[in-house]
Formats: structure tokens, sequence, C-alpha cells
């Protein structure tokens, strides 16, 4: 094993990776755009509002401006004021797809002033059940404060609302780590997959078989190409996290090793898939069915705790669960026996799967296309006149 | 028919013995390559008895050669004959079932870190990495093989200094054949193995590549070449092995083999088709095809009594010609019609007894 050749081969595979259309889409520009998408989408999750439609047919009194206002400061709710024809405020929310509609009834004030009842009428979507039930708690809270204050009664119960743990986590902060273990799962994947087997279609793996370049120095080259690039996407994920929307993540010394065992691990079982296939069609099925249940169940776009119980045991059967939880422990929560245990794992499965890969990529005697050579039909015989 | 059969048969049987004697050397020459250095005597790739299977399927059937410094060695064969097969366990790329093998006296499969440094090869259906350059093709093979290299004179000598720095994929057909020559190069290789490398090209590119072997043929270095182009066997080889089911059918110089399998030299008479019938009591072998009769003479002694029993005929006849077998009549007559019943060839086209 020559560390100086692997050196020389590895700019010309930096060159062949990235001159490849797929090889920056997949390494740079997905985990940017996908960042950037489930970011902008996600990141309000927590403060966001939900609308409530109001037609107000007291407009002129004290006291639904002041009922508005309570609605506006519960900060649950985000209230619009609408002019519909009078009882069409149903027929108005369900035809244009909204959470929930209130009116406040003409005499509102004088009712109030009067002490006498008044009904309000909440019209919900069923359709979003949670969000509606939100906005009941709303306006069911406005109303027992107004009916309080104005009955002179005192608040004796109250409550402080707090996160859980010491930190406040936000979905974005979930969502760093796991398109960091997004990265280092696809673009050594999807790559190693597509090159393994056309590689071996196209002989290029023979030709440089030609050279003193051996396969060990080939493999070594290759694995830190992708651990250059698992570098690459954690500095652009982390960048992006914390400049754009804010995220909560450091990055610590723990985290490090995942980022080389990581690439170990998937260039691993894409040079396996890609070198027991017949052809780079069925390769490609093969890395397709591996990566995508592993892409949505392990973390990526989620934390695994949000999903169904059920889906938990299966989360902890893919590899790049270990892989995401040990970066959340690193980059999040600081946790290092966790990640330490996630770390081993990922380490175990990185080694075994390496040596089975090892074994069977081999890049002198291709046996199934020699025997088809072997029974060729003797009709390959040309003539072209000498010159 | 039969007598020509036995003929051929007895003629292949002396050629085995003279291929497991092994030790021939090039004394005659192809067509057309100018003058060229006598081979040396010193073996470069040695070849006995080698026999390579996939399971049960024989590729290569127990074959015998020796190739020399400073010669052109081709084995020629149609598609599937073991050319290939012999060639990558020459080059370390397969392993043989039985026999010995030694190129530059060492076992290419076990030594290949010793032979990679000191060999040359352009593998059937050459590739290479699509977005890459020839320029950075030719420096990644230099920096791999530790050899500073001119990297523009050697481009400049496969003829590839307008394209050094086009990516490999926008490249023709003729310019991929010569990067995997210049690549082949890189390393000074004593001993060059060219497996097909001209099939699929246009006859210029053909003959661009031609030059370059025979360029390395008079810088002293050992070709071993791969072919089905008859032609190009022809006109660059010192020797020619002639391969059929994995096995050596014939060797020898073009010339020689020309003279060894190919039919005597022929009157050729345009005319009449009853012409044969007043020509067959001279009891010479005779054919007919195309509207012509050929008639083969045992010595040039026969021309003129052929031309005159033509001529006092009375039948209609056009013109008259002199044929000679070329080596593609050789290769088909071998090789063209023993493709249904194993190895043993039974005879040339359509030959009247």
């Amino acid at each position: 094993m020559s560390v100086r050749r692997s050196i020389a081969y590895f700019p010309y595979f930096a060159r062949i990776s990235f001159r490849s259309r797929l090889g920056i889409f997949m390494t740079l520009i997905f985990p940017v755009v996908l960042i950037l998408m489930f970011g902008a989408i996600f990141s309000n999750v927590g403060s966001s509002r939900v609308g409530l439609s109001v037609e107000n047919l007291d407009q002129n009194s004290p006291s639904s401006q002041q009922f508005l206002a309570g609605l506006n400061a519960t900060g649950v709710v985000s209230v619009s004021m609408v002019s519909v024809s009078a009882g069409n405020l149903s027929d108005y929310v369900a035809h244009n797809g909204l959470v929930a509609g209130l009116v406040i009834p003409q005499g509102f004030g004088a009712s109030l002033a009067n002490h006498s009842t008044v009904r309000l009428l909440l019209f919900t979507n069923p359709s979003s059940a949670s969000a509606a039930g939100q906005v009941q708690g709303a306006v069911q809270g406005v109303s027992n404060g107004m009916n309080l204050r104005i009955a002179g009664g005192t608040d004796l119960v109250t409550y402080v609302n707090m996160n859980a743990g010491s930190h406040v986590y936000t979905y974005i902060d979930y969502l760093v780590p796991g398109l960091i273990g997004f990265s280092i799962l696809v673009s050594p994947m999807m790559q190693m997959v597509n090159l393994s087997s056309t590689w071996k279609r196209e002989k290029l793996f023979r030709q440089l078989s030609l050279t003193p370049l051996t396969r060990g120095e080939w493999l070594f080259a290759t694995l830190l190409w992708y651990v250059v690039l698992a570098f690459v996407s954690t500095a652009l994920m982390v960048g992006l996290g914390v400049l754009v929307f804010g995220a909560h993540v450091t990055i610590t010394a723990l985290a490090l090793p995942f980022l080389i065992v990581g690439p170990v691990l998937f260039v691993s079982i894409g040079l396996l898939a890609g070198t027991v296939s017949k052809t780079p069609e069925a390769a490609a099925m093969i890395g397709n069915i591996i990566t995508f249940p592993m892409m949505f169940l392990s973390g990526t776009f989620y934390p695994v705790s949000m999903f169904p119980s059920w889906v938990v045991p299966i989360a902890h059967l893919l590899p790049l669960y270990y892989l995401i939880d040990g970066l959340n422990q690193a980059l999040l929560f600081g946790n290092t026996t966790a990640a330490l245990t996630d770390l081993a794992i990922v380490i175990v499965l990185a080694v075994v799967i390496a040596l089975a890969a090892t074994h069977a990529f081999s890049w002198r005697e291709e046996r199934g296309e020699v025997f088809a050579r072997g029974t060729a039909v003797h009709d390959g015989f040309q003539h072209t006149p000498a010159s | 028919m039969i007598r020509l059969a036995s003929e051929i048969y007895q003629r292949r049987q002396k050629s085995k013995r003279d291929q497991s004697e092994t030790s021939s050397s090039a004394t005659g020459r192809g067509n057309g390559a100018g003058p060229r250095p006598s081979a040396s005597s010193t073996p470069v790739i040695e070849v006995d008895h080698l026999e390579k299977s996939y399971g049960k399927v024989g590729a290569v059937n127990d074959i015998s050669f020796t190739v020399h410094a400073g010669e052109v060695f081709s084995f020629l064969g149609p598609n599937g004959a073991g050319k290939s097969t012999t060639v990558e366990i020459l080059e370390g790329l397969r392993h043989r079932s039985n026999g010995e093998v030694r190129v530059l006296g060492l076992d290419p499969w076990t030594r290949l870190d010793r032979l990679k440094p000191r060999i040359g090869v352009i593998p059937q259906d050459f590739h290479f990495f699509p977005k890459l350059t020839p320029r950075e093709a030719v420096r990644l093979y230099a920096r791999l093989f530790d050899c500073p290299i001119d990297v523009d004179e050697l481009l400049a000598r496969v003829e590839l200094t307008d394209k050094a720095d086009a990516h490999y994929d926008t490249l023709s057909g003729g310019q991929h054949q010569k990067v995997g020559v210049a690549l082949s190069l890189v390393n000074d290789p004593e001993v060059c193995f060219l497996d097909e490398p001209t099939t699929g090209l246009d006859p210029r590119a053909r003959r661009s590549i031609w030059d370059v072997i025979r360029r390395l043929r008079k810088e002293g270095r050992c070709v071993f070449l791969t072919t089905h182009y008859l032609d190009e066997a022809q006109v660059l080889s010192d020797r020619i092995a002639i391969l059929n089911f994995g096995k050596i059918i014939a060797t020898g110089t073009p010339d020689a083999l020309i003279s060894q399998f190919g039919r005597p030299e022929r009157i050729r008479v345009v005319g009449d088709p009853a012409l044969s019938d007043r020509l067959r009591p001279m009891g010479l072998p005779m054919s007919q095809r195309d509207g012509a009769v050929e008639v083969e003479m045992r010595s040039k002694n026969d021309a003129l009594p052929i031309l005159q029993a033509v001529s006092t005929s009375g039948l209609r006849w056009e013109s008259f010609s002199t044929v000679n077998d070329s080596l593609e009549d050789v290769f088909i007559r071998l090789v063209g019609r023993v493709e249904n019943n194993g190895t043993e060839p039974v005879g040339g086209e359509g030959v009247a007894s």
C-alpha cells in the first residue's frame, strides 16, 4: 500500500466526481436545497399562529375590539377581519379552506354592559381538527377572561409555560444533523453504486489495474474524497442552519469521528451493492432499496421521537439512525456517552461492511463477462482492404 | 475434396510440430511494412501448454508459443477464438487453468507488481474516464508509474496535441484509441500488448494506429497484437498465429502461412461456364464462381496448356489472369469452414477435385 499513489490518484478522482453532474448535485446542491426548503417551511412551526376569520357585526363597541385584542394577545390565533353576509361565514370558511371563522353578533357590547348573555358563533373546519382545537381554546380562554373581569373576579390559579430540557430546541436544530447524515448517506451511496457498476461495465477498473495503483490504494483515495465531502457538507449545513435559520448547533470534536466513519460505512455499502449487481440498472435499484427507507426513517427530516411507536424499532435497525443520533448527541445535546455508543455501532457496521465489500470487489478476472465471450459465435470476422 | 482435406490436415500436423518446438524465429516479413530489423532471439513471452477454462468450457486449449524482443507477433482469429483470454492471461488480468506463462521472465499472475512497470497494454474495448482530458490521463499515469515524462511530447507522438485538453467523451473513436496508446507508453514499456486496437475505427484512424505500431517496433519493443483484421496482421506482423476454438491452428510469417496453407497459383478465365468441362481432362483442381473458372497450376509450365485448351475450345472467353491466395484466403480456408464441427479444417471454398 503506497499512500503516495493514493494521493496521486486523489485529485483525478476528485475531478472525475466533480465533473459529473450527478456528483455535484448529490454532494452540494441537493442538501443545500433541502435545508433551505425544509428550514423555510418548518423553522417557525413552534410560533406560527392559526388564522381566524372574524366577522364583527358590532364594530363600534369597545368590548368587541377588546375581545379581538385579547385573541391576538394569546399568540395562538391571527385575526383577520372579513365581511360576508350574515349567516354565510360557515360556507365562507368551508369554501376557502380556512381553519375557523368567528361571528361577533350585533349588540355584543351592549349585552355585556347589561350583564346579559351573548352568544359568539365559532365555525371550525373539521379537516383541520388540531388547529381548530387551538382556536377553540383561544376563544374559550379570552371569553373566560372577559367573564371573570366583568364579574370582578381574580385569577387564583396561574401557570408559566416552559420548554422541556435546559435548551430550547426547534425543528431546525434537529434538521441540521439530520441533513448532515443525509449528505453522508446519499452522496457516497448513490455515487458508489453508480460508479462501481458502470466502471465495471466500462472496464475502468481493469484500466486502473494495469497501473501500479492497487485496490487498497484506490479505496483509500475514494474514502478520503468522501470524508472531505462530508466535512464540506457539514460546514455548509451548519453554516446555513446557524446563519439563515438561527440553529443552535455547535461543532464539537465528538462530531468529527462520525464524519470519517460515516462515509466509510456508506461507501462500503454502495461499493458492495454495485459490485454484486450484474448491471448498472440492477445496482441502481438495489441502491434505492437500501437508501430510501434509511433516508426517511432514520431521523433525517424529523426526529425519530416524532414517529409512531411502531416505526421506532425499524429505525433502530438502520445504520443511518446511529449516525444521525450520534450527530445529534454530539452537535446538540453534548451527550458524550450516548454519542460514543452510537459511534461504536457505526464503526462496527463500517468495518464489517467494508470487509465484505473489499472481499467481493475485485478488478481482475471478471468471470461472467469472459464466459460470454468464450461461447461467442464465430461471426465476427472482418476485412478491410490493406493500404 | 477429401484429398484436399487430408492435405490440409497433414500441413496442420506439421505446423503443430513446428509450434511445439517453440523456437521458430522471424524470417519472413509482412508486405508493405518497409525494412525491419531482424528480431533478436531473446524470448520475451514464453507460453507453454497454456489452458484456460470457465467451468466446462475451454477458452484456451493447450497452446504454446514464444515471442522474441523486437518482434511484432499477431494473434489472428475469429471472435471467441481465445485471443483476448490469452492476452489477458499474459497481462496478469486473468488466472490460467494450466500450463506455464512467462513475460520478461516473470509469472504475470503472481509477479504482476514487478511486471506492470515493464509492459504497456491497450485492452480490448479501451475506455477511459469520460470527464478527464488526454493530458490529465497521461499525467495521472505518469504519477501512478512514478516516471516523469514530457506529457506534450507523448501526446504529440500519438497526434493528440490538438485534443490534449478536451474531455475524453468528446473525442472520436480513433482519438480514444490514441489515448489508449499514449497511456500504454507512459512507462516506456519493453512489451506492448495491443488487444484489437483498431476495431471499429475508420480506415484513416486505423492507418494512424498502424504508424504508431510500426514506430514501437522500430524502437525495438516487442509488440503482441491481436486482431481480426487480416490486412492489419499481414502488413504489421513479423509472425502470426492463427487461433480457432482456443487452439493455434497455424503459425509462421505471413508469407510462410500463405505459401504453406494457400492454394497453388491459379489461372482465372472469365467466360463460358462450359469451359470447365473442356479443361477437366487436364486433371488439375478447378473451381468455378462469379462467372469465372479457376484452374490450379502444379507449376508455371501448366499455364500455356491451360490457355491453349481455352483457346482451342471454341467457347466464348473474355479475359484471364493469375490469382494468388492472400492471408485472408488462408484464414478462410483454415477457420471459415470449421465452425460446425470443432477444430478440424475441412477445406477451402468450392474447390472441385
